[in-house]
Parts: C-alpha cells; sequence; structure tokens
C-alpha cells in the first residue's frame, strides 16, 4: 500500500518532469529525457529492482531500505511510461489552441500553464487510470526485497497451512488487488469528470461508439 | 478615413519574401496602411493572404524583407546600429499592438467566456482583475452576450463564439486588427450578425483593420481599399468602387465574376 501511494506519487512527479522534457526546445533536455524513458521502459522491473536493491549498494557502500528501494523501481519505471502520455497529451492539443494563445501575447510559459497543459491534462487522467493499476500490481514484485506488501504477506502464512487455507489466502490477495484497482479507477474518474465539466464538457456529449452520428 | 496621408504609416511590409521550401508564396512585397485604413485582401485560394495575416501575427518568419507596425520594426531589431532578427522577446512587444481573429475562432475551452476575455489583459497588459472584468462585459454588452460572461465557449453557437473571438481581441486594445476569414466556418444565418459587428467596429474605433473575406459585399461598404492578390504578388489595388465595378486587370474581372456567382 504505501509502496503504492509512494510510486504514484514519484510517478506523477517523474512523468511530468520528463514529459515536459520530452517537449523541450532544447535538443540536449530532450535527449536526457529520452534516455531515461528509454533505458526504464525498455528494461525489466525485476532487473531494475535488483540493481537498485543488490548492486547499486555494492557499487556506493550504501543500503537503501527495500521501501525505498520499491518506490524507487516503481516510480521511475512508471514514471517513464507516464513521460510519454503527457508529451502525447500535450501533442494533442490542437495547434490552433497554441496559435490563439500567441495571437494575445501570451508568454511562453502562460501558453503552456493556463492553455494547453489544463486542456491535455483531461486527455491524460484515463491513460494514468491504466498505469497506476499496472503500478499497483507490480507491488507484487516487491514480495522479492522483503518489502511488506500484499503478496509477501500472503507468502509467510502459507507455509503452515492447508490447501484450502492456501487457496483462501490466493483469493483474498487478489481481491486485494481488485478492490484497490477499482478504488484507483473511482478516484481517476471523479478527477476526470471535474477537468471535463472545467472544459464546459459534460459525459453526455462526448462520443460513444456505435451512437448515430 | 483619413483624407490626408499621415507620415508614418501602421503596417509596412518592404520587400518581403515568404518561402515554405522551394515554394516561393510571396516575392519582393511591398505595402503600407495607414493608421485607421481598413484593407481587404482578395484573391484566389493559395495566393498568400493568410500568409501576410501570419506573418503580422509572427506565427511564420519572414524570409526576406521586414516588416514594421506602428513605426517600429517587427521582423527584426535593431542591435548595435544593425538591424538582426527579433528574438520571441521583442516580437511579443510589438505584437502587443496587434490582434487577430480566426476562421475557426479558436477561443479557450478551458476557460469561460469571461476567462477568455480577461486572461490576456491581466497576463500581458497587467490590468487588474477588476478593470479586466470591466473591460470584459463592457465588450459583451456591445456584442449582446453580456448574460453568457460565465458560460463555457463550447455553450455558444458559432456566431456567438466568434463574436466572442472578436471581443477577445478588443480587450486588448489593439492598434491593428486581423482578420482571416471570420465568417467562413459559420452557417449562412449567424453571418450577418458578424459582419454587423465588424461594421460598428470600423465605424466606431480607428483601428487599422486587415481583413481577408470572401463576403464581397462586405468588403464593399467597409474598406477604404482592396488589394486583389494573384501568386504572392499583388495585382491591382483600388478603392473598392473602383475595383469591384472597373477592375483593370482581366485577371481580377474573372477572379471577381466567379466569387459573385457562388451561390
Ligand atoms: N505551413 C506551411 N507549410 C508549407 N506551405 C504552406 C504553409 N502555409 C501555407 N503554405 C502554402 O502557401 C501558399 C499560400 O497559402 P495561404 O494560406 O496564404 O493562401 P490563402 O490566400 O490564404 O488561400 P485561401 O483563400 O485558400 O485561404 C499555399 O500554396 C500553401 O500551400
Ligand atoms: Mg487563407
Amino acid at each position: 500500500m504505501v509502496a503504492a501511494a509512494g510510486g504514484i506519487a514519484l510517478t506523477i512527479v517523474l512523468a511530468a518532469v520528463a514529459g515536459l522534457a520530452l517537449l523541450s526546445r532544447r535538443r540536449a533536455v530532450r535527449a536526457v529525457s529520452r534516455v531515461y524513458v528509454e533505458v526504464f521502459r525498455g528494461t525489466s522491473e525485476v532487473v531494475q529492482l535488483f540493481w537498485i536493491f543488490f548492486v547499486l549498494p555494492a557499487l556506493v557502500g550504501y543500503q537503501i531500505i527495500p521501501l525505498g528501494a520499491g518506490i524507487l523501481v516503481l516510480g521511475l519505471n512508471h514514471g517513464a511510461y507516464g513521460a510519454e502520455i503527457v508529451r502525447g497529451a500535450v501533442q494533442a492539443v490542437p495547434r490552433a489552441q497554441y496559435e490563439g494563445s500567441l495571437a494575445l501575447s501570451l508568454s511562453p510559459y502562460d501558453r503552456m500553464t493556463r492553455v494547453i497543459l489544463p486542456q491535455a491534462l483531461v486527455e491524460m487522467l484515463p491513460p494514468f487510470n491504466n498505469l497506476f493499476i499496472q503500478l499497483l500490481k507490480s507491488t507484487a514484485l516487491l514480495s522479492l526485497v522483503v518489502v511488506d506488501e500484499v503478496v509477501r504477506q500472503g507468502q509467510l502464512l502459507v507455509p503452515n497451512l492447508g490447501v484450502g487455507e492456501t487457496l483462501t489466502i490466493y483469493l483474498v490477495e487478489l481481491v486485494i488487488f481488485l478492490l484497490l484497482g477499482l478504488g484507483i479507477t473511482a478516484v481517476m474518474r471523479l478527477l476526470e469528470r471535474r477537468a471535463a465539466a472545467r472544459l464546459g464538457r459534460t459525459p453526455v456529449t462526448r462520443a460513444r461508439v456505435g451512437e448515430p452520428a | 478615413m483619413p483624407s490626408e496621408p499621415p507620415s508614418e504609416p501602421m503596417i509596412v511590409f518592404d520587400r518581403v519574401e515568404k518561402r515554405f521550401g522551394d515554394n516561393v508564396v510571396l516575392s519582393d512585397l511591398s505595402f503600407a496602411v495607414a493608421p485607421g485604413e481598413h484593407v481587404t485582401l482578395i484573391g484566389p485560394s493559395g495566393s498568400g493572404k493568410t500568409t501576410i495575416l501570419r506573418l503580422l501575427m509572427c506565427l511564420e518568419p519572414v524570409t526576406e524583407g521586414t516588416i514594421r507596425v506602428g513605426g517600429r520594426y517587427l521582423t527584426h531589431m535593431e542591435r548595435r546600429g544593425r538591424l538582426v532578427r527579433a528574438d520571441e522577446k521583442h516580437s511579443r512587444e510589438v505584437r502587443k499592438g496587434i490582434g487577430m481573429v480566426f476562421q475557426q475562432f479558436n477561443l479557450f475551452p478551458n476557460m469561460t467566456v469571461r476567462g477568455n476575455l480577461t486572461e490576456a489583459p491581466t497576463r500581458v497588459l497587467g490590468l487588474s482583475k477588476h478593470e479586466a472584468d470591466a473591460r470584459a462585459e463592457e465588450l459583451l454588452e456591445m456584442i449582446g452576450l453580456a448574460d453568457r460572461i460565465d458560460e463555457h465557449p463550447s455553450r455558444l453557437s458559432g456566431g456567438q463564439q466568434q463574436r466572442v473571438a472578436i471581443a477577445r481581441a478588443l480587450a486588448m486594445r489593439p492598434a491593428v486588427l486581423l482578420l482571416d476569414e471570420v465568417t467562413s466556418a459559420l452557417d449562412p444565418e449567424l453571418v450577418a450578425g458578424v459582419l454587423n459587428l465588424l461594421r460598428r467596429i470600423g465605424e466606431t474605433t480607428d483601428i487599422t483593420i486587415l481583413c481577408v473575406t470572401h463576403e464581397m459585399g462586405f468588403a464593399r461598404g467597409f474598406s477604404d481599399r482592396v488589394m486583389m492578390f494573384d501568386r504572392g504578388r499583388v495585382l491591382e489595388e483600388a478603392p473598392p468602387e473602383k475595383l469591384f465595378t472597373h477592375p483593370e486587370n482581366p485577371r481580377t474581372q474573372e477572379f471577381l465574376e466567379a466569387v459573385l456567382e457562388r451561390p
């Protein structure tokens, strides 16, 4: 739970920073962000976890607490995916909006924070919902480095139990994940509705598949 | 409108060229517009009318030549006695005096009508919220939409949105207003309301207006001068009474016949 919450917080920060960096006018800034995204998106979470938990301490001689290492890996990894979501959503805002704000002489900072980002935000929320649920499920990995998350707590109980009770525990784990996932979705839906309302949209006016045009 | 030619024109294009790759859209274009003058640009599709307005808005850089607005270089700036290309800050400063209205309105959907009208005056001109609000209310009163101030633009009809977009540009108190086919995206029954508003602005303010339109009837009453473009050059320019009734250039004649025939 703590790992998931910490991971989500770190994901949001990294996604915002790296995503905007991907859109920077400066080539060097774009390059740095691109390397970060490709490295953490392109390598396995388990391998990243082992590096941070086992290899890094050997190199720098300092052991990160397991929970800290877990949050770091979850955040770095999902932040890389999130960066692409941010970049995509900002680029999906029509160019006309940029031109409209330019025609009013708004500064580059105001153009981004007052016009482009508020519109991009609505488009970001559904993919971020996906990402957070994936992050939640990834907390199962942390049992590998003995963080007391859901799966690990189950494992600790299993050796002393019979088959039926073991099944029950696995079932409970499933339900816990499902409930937490639904919780995330509920929060994101709420945010989505509020953001859409700010754009003067209501759910009713949005297109649905199969609707006559 | 001004009877004697004023000393300093409001807009000066001096030997401007605009290329997109190999495509020369404007070549060696020079013209001037006097303060308070209303100039309409007409010409076939692709002749470069929109490009002229976009250059003025710094949405595109010129490839050759210079543009001056209100006596100051827009495309360039003086550095140690030499003319160098303007940076973003310089163009923004000069551009503050220019407003533009687009074919597709380009209102900000994440703000209410009030937000659209007060955002730039508070952030760019430094007006207090109170002053900006007063200005917005006054403008909405003029365009007959005072009661819609706290609604989102998406709730308004196309014609209403375009009137709000015009008010948004006026809220910056520009010296120059650029209008790019502002009625082409509207349903026919909504066009008249927008054109009436423009006529009123033309009569009650001294804003210099550069306007691209296919509404020839409107252009006739509204403009002091009409410029006919073809392939990035001025084919012919004259007061509307003359250009619409006795065009000298055969291509202008052809173009006018084609446009006036349209339903
Ligand atoms: N961003 C761009 N990149 C490349 N070519 C462009 C770009 N913008 C305009 N052009 C070209 O410049 C030429 C002039 O375009 P412009 O939009 O100024 O014409 P216009 O007179 O406004 O036409 P219309 O009446 O159809 O609006 C066209 O050939 C167009 O293809
Ligand atoms: Mg055009």
